[in-house]
């Protein structure tokens, strides 16, 4: 534990915020969720865990757990203060369905969320997709090319990924502030048309 | 802190049940992951706090952390974080501060104001 915090005044929100925003980066495993989250993060990334039996049940009574296999899962997240009364959180998680209780904590009441793909694996995002859409949360998909991969067109993708025609593309280098920073302002950008 | 730290084995997962007493765990929507918390001045109780109870409020003195900061930070699960809360709060050490209702300012504004706060900070 990190006996400095209390007296680390970064640690800590401004007195007067007032407003705690929440926007999602999914994706399947290693598209480059925990690196674009600590990209734009002001605070070193924090992760957190639920405790979940095998099956996917949330354990809300630990008795008698001995012997019951468990395993925790891990959720990702980052910080924004971007006003002194507003604070946004990017929470990022893998796309397991059978983390019923991680999905209903990190969508309720999310504004929307950016779904990381990497265009030479795009049958991975599949599941992911599904459970977005499955919370009715809007989504724009950022597109991260690792190592020689060749570019694809748009609308290329969007075919693979059978998109809504209005759902954004952005390419972005998750390693890169800028370049993520351009994702995040493309979703917010894509669901305030979607609010007005 | 490191993200990554964690690996409970089945030993440890007894802990939280001990740590909150067994009551139940309370329902997302009290202390949701973007509650922000803070201790309530005046505070005193200290004295008889076990040491996770003892460690969260001192955490919460320093200011305003989100339900999710707390967790990560102490490193226990949500759920135990929300039990620890919810008693610290029944027993008026703890005030939180709730992520934004829908009848104070509705998506439209807060998608202004973040749109506003990333171009300010990276456009
Ligand atoms: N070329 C390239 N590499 C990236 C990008 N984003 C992440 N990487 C690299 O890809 C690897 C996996 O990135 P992570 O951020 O750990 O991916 P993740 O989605 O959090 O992975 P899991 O949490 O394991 O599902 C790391 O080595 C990153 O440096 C990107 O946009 N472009
Ligand atoms: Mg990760």
């Amino acid at each position: 534990m990190d006996s400095r915090l209390a007296s680390d005044d970064h640690t800590y929100l401004p007195e007067a915020v007032q407003v705690a925003a929440k926007i999602l980066v999914v994706g399947h495993f290693a598209v480059g969720k925990t690196t674009f989250i600590g990209t734009l993060s002001e605070i070193p990334p924090l992760r957190t865990e639920e405790t979940m039996t095998r099956a996917g049940a949330h354990v809300d009574d630990l008795r008698g757990v001995q012997g019951k296999t468990t395993t925790t899962v891990a959720m990702d997240f980052g910080r924004l203060t971007l006003s002194e009364t507003l604070v946004l959180y990017l929470f990022g998680t893998p796309g397991q369905q059978r983390f019923v209780q991680v999905w209903e904590d990190m969508t309720r009441g999310a504004l929307g969320a950016l779904l990381l793909i990497d265009p030479q694996r795009l049958e991975e995002s599949f599941p992911v997709m599904d459970l977005v859409e499955s919370y009715g949360i809007p989504y724009a998909i950022g597109v991260n090319y690792f190592g020689e991969a060749p570019t694809r067109p748009d609308d290329e993708l969007r075919e693979a990924l059978d998109l809504l025609p209005d759902t954004p593309i952005v390419t972005c280098d998750a390693r890169d502030e800028k370049s993520s920073a351009g994702a995040l302002i493309a979703l917010v950008k894509y669901l305030q048309t979607r609010t007005s | 802190m490191r993200a990554g730290d964690g690996g409970h084995d089945s030993v440890d997962l007894v802990r939280p049940y001990v740590i909150t007493n067994g009551q139940d765990l309370p329902k997302g929507d009290e202390f949701e992951l973007v509650t922000l918390v803070t201790v309530a001045a005046g505070n005193a109780r200290q004295a008889q706090l076990d040491p996770e109870r003892r460690a969260l409020l001192e955490l919460c003195s320093g200011g305003y952390l989100s339900v999710a900061e707390i967790a990560g930070h102490i490193g226990l699960p949500i759920g135990v974080i929300r039990v620890l809360l919810s008693d610290l709060a029944g027993s008026g050490q703890i005030i939180t501060r709730n992520p934004v209702p829908a009848a104070q300012l509705t998506d439209i504004q807060v998608l202004q104001e973040v749109l506003d706060g990333l171009q300010t900070r990276f456009g």
